[in-house]
């Protein structure tokens, strides 16, 4: 079995991952960013010594990192709290405002928000003025791009604590064909104690599924996944005040996911999620197996036991898918151009 | 990986795979005389081609790993054994989450220990590498691992990393089969590593009590001035990689460090009143 | 007059140590190190007892220490911004 296999075999069943190879499970899991849930996976259980002080140096690594996530989520709130626009917490730092399963071990990158497409001039003053600092110089080709196309602000850095935010107003780019609705996403988000907002738990399952599939080459793509298989098992399970009765939880999925134009990438996220992981999913909302799901599934574990990304025709064609659905043809054709010529 | 050889230094075991053999037999003579590897390793090295014709047509050697710094620039092939060294500085200085990082080099004698910090260039390495070679053993040259729950320091004692002037230095006490080859062309100028000698090797899991920091810089005429401990923690923070991603357990750590120690910052414009100004301010602090 | 209100983390958030006259700051809900001189130590020190606005902090800390100069209230708000800057502080 190739390491990304027995990578994803183990974090699906810890207890069968018996003797064998660490080192290429370790380095796996570091490429696929996926060391921090590996690690929690494995707390408790006998592994060799050497092996239980890298993963508990693991385990207190993410357990700062979710640290420092939160204290930017609400620094971040502070700047914005005058403002009185609903800031919704997106990805990584929502499952951990949460304190949801998804966040056990999560790594986390930049801030990423919803806000209002109205509010977005007013958010990067408030923002500008609260310490954040523009990255690019302003104006210029790819600030242009940024702005008119895509479904953010260009990324700003704090000046002291050197960490970045994104801005979004929707969740995929405008030039991208489904065009979820932004203003049903805000409107259905959930506050939490901690004057924090995240999506609701439908909400959260179709903007994983667009990330994964309608906006990325399925880079880091494991990982994504893996968000997927814990917010499912645990908005599905059992009734609670944040996700509803279960029964529920799959018509409602269904709903959303039409309602956001996003059918497609939900079902193929909830079938490659029950293939690699085991997620117990709505077949019905699923669908078929398609022969495709076997090129997707590939692609996600193109990594070996050094890891190495491997299969890179693979790699390329699923390179080339992502920025084709970003952008119509023509305009990837010119932005392409003006790239290579500066 | 075509090639590889895995490495245990101090309580640090790499893997490292090439797609060349010259850095892997290089590296393996360099390391001659280390304990065997354990077999499960805290960090993996890679180098690799560029693009794959890269790796016969003017190859080029990419540093990859674990840990990466995403716009390096590729080495040539020549410098494999010093990409191969960067690779593990790399891990370290990322990756490196049980012990507190400190960009310093460190000695030790009677189970205590004298830190050497500052910036790079102030002539460090060199310092360590020669009262390795007066009495006292060479913990090491690049990297001092403080531990989170003892205070203790740890042996990390790579090859030394010696540069231009400090090659002929060294050349001059050690034997040459401790020696690497030269590296001329480097973007720091010449390069050298030096295996630490037996005593360190022996001795490489032997912890010891931080007892005395020093700020040396090299250059100015003999001088050495107390340093205060407000400033002795704002520039170890400035030091270490890993200070804040360790949280609370940094923060003790090296507060702890800061308030056991003696601080002072030496001048001295040769390696001989170096050495002498070393010895006296150690005996004051013992 | 009244201005902005600010408020500070519980004792507990905040590992102190002393260092020749200076203060290391170990923010717990931030993981940040600050390092302070007077009066930001005996700034968060009188907000311990509740919020306040800058001339509130002013009399607080009157009541334990000699202050000098008469720019005493400016020196209290400047570092007040820096705190909240710092996120040591917040408005509330």
């Amino acid at each position: 079995m190739s390491a990304s296999r027995r990578l994803v075999a183990a974090l699906r069943d810890p207890d069968r991952a018996g003797e064998g190879d660490w080192n290429g499970l370790i380095a796996a899991a570091r490429a696929e960013q996926l060391i921090g849930s590996f690690a929690f996976r494995f707390e408790g259980r006998p592994v060799p010594a050497k092996v239980e002080s890298i993963l508990e140096a693991a385990r207190r690594d993410a357990a700062q990192a979710r640290i420092q996530a939160l204290w930017e989520a609400e620094m971040t709130r502070r700047a914005l709290a005058p403002l009185g626009v609903p800031m919704i917490l997106l990805k990584g730092n929502a499952f951990h405002a949460a304190g949801l399963d998804a966040a056990i071990g999560r790594s986390v990158g930049d801030l990423d928000i919803l806000v209002p497409k109205t509010s977005l001039e007013a958010v990067e003053t408030a923002l500008l003025g609260a310490g954040w600092e523009r990255l690019k110089e302003a104006g210029g080709y790819d600030d242009d791009y940024y702005r008119r196309w895509m479904h953010e602000l260009p990324p700003l850095i704090h000046r002291t604590r050197d960490r970045m935010i994104d801005v979004h107003h929707t969740i995929l780019p405008e030039t991208a064909r489904p065009r979820p609705d932004a203003a049903a996403l805000i409107a259905d988000s959930i506050a939490l104690d901690n004057g924090l907002r995240i999506l609701s738990p439908a909400d959260m399952i179709v903007h994983a599924a667009a990330h994964l599939f309608a906006d990325g080459d399925l880079a880091g793509g494991l990982r994504n996944l893996w968000d997927v298989d814990r917010l499912l098992r645990q908005f599905a399970a059992c009734p609670g005040p944040r996700s509803g009765a279960d029964e529920a939880f799959w018509p409602r999925l269904a709903e959303r996911a039409r309602r956001h134009q996003l059918t497609r990438p939900v079902a193929l996220a909830l079938r490659l999620s029950a293939r690699l992981y085991g997620t117990p999913v709505d077949r019905a909302l699923a669908g078929r197996d398609r022969l495709s799901d076997r090129l997707f599934a590939a692609r996600l574990l193109a990594r070996n036991g050094w890891g190495q990304p491997v299969r890179p025709a693979l790699r390329l064609a699923f390179y080339v898918r992502s920025h084709w659905l970003r952008m119509p043809p023509l305009m990837l054709a010119r932005h392409l151009w003006v790239k290579a010529r500066s | 990986m075509k090639h590889q050889l895995s490495l245990q230094i101090g309580p640090v075991a790499f893997r490292i795979g090439s797609a060349w053999r010259a850095p892997i037999d290089a590296l393996a003579r360099l390391y001659a005389g280390y304990p065997e590897p354990e077999r499960v390793c805290d960090f993996t090295v890679r180098l690799e081609p560029e693009q794959p014709w890269r790796r016969w047509i003017r190859p080029s050697v990419a540093i990859q790993g674990d840990y990466i710094l995403p716009d390096a620039a590729p080495m040539s092939l020549a410098h494999g054994l010093l990409a191969a060294e960067m690779g593990m500085n790399l891990q370290m200085a990322l990756g490196q989450k049980t012990h507190l990082l400190l960009h310093a080099a460190s000695v030790e004698k009677d189970g205590r220990a004298l830190i050497l910090t500052g910036e790079s260039g102030a002539g460090k390495s060199t310092l360590a590498a020669l009262l390795g070679e007066r009495g006292w053993r060479l913990m090491g040259d690049e990297f001092a691992l403080l531990g989170l729950q003892d205070g203790r320091l740890r042996a990390f004692p790579r090859a030394v990393s010696l540069k231009n002037g400090a090659i002929a230095v060294m050349e001059n006490e050690v034997a040459p089969e401790r020696f690497g080859p030269r590296l001329d062309g480097t973007p720091k100028g010449a390069i050298r590593h030096m295996r630490p000698n037996r005593l360190a090797l022996e001795a490489m899991a032997d912890p010891a009590r931080p007892v005395l920091i020093l700020f040396p810089r090299f250059g100015e005429a003999a001088a050495a001035r107390a340093v205060g401990q407000a400033e002795v923690f704002m520039r170890l923070t400035q030091a270490s990689t890993n200070y804040v991603s360790l949280g609370a357990a940094g923060f003790d750590a090296l507060t702890g460090l800061v308030g056991g120690c003696p601080a002072a910052a030496i001048d001295y414009p040769d390696t001989t009143s170096a050495i002498d100004m070393v010895e006296e301010l150690w005996a004051q602090a013992a | 007059m009244t201005g902005a209100r600010y408020a500070a983390d519980p004792e507990e958030c905040v590992r102190s140590v002393a260092l020749d006259g200076l203060w290391l700051l170990f923010h717990k809900p931030s993981g940040m190190t600050h390092i302070v001189a007077p009066p930001a130590p005996q700034i968060l020190e009188a907000l311990r007892l509740g919020p306040a606005d800058a001339g509130e902090i002013l009399a607080r800390m009157r009541a334990w220490y000699d202050l000098e100069g008469d720019d005493a209230a400016d020196a209290v708000e400047a570092r007040l911004e820096e705190l909240e800057a710092a996120g040591l502080v917040r408005r509330s």
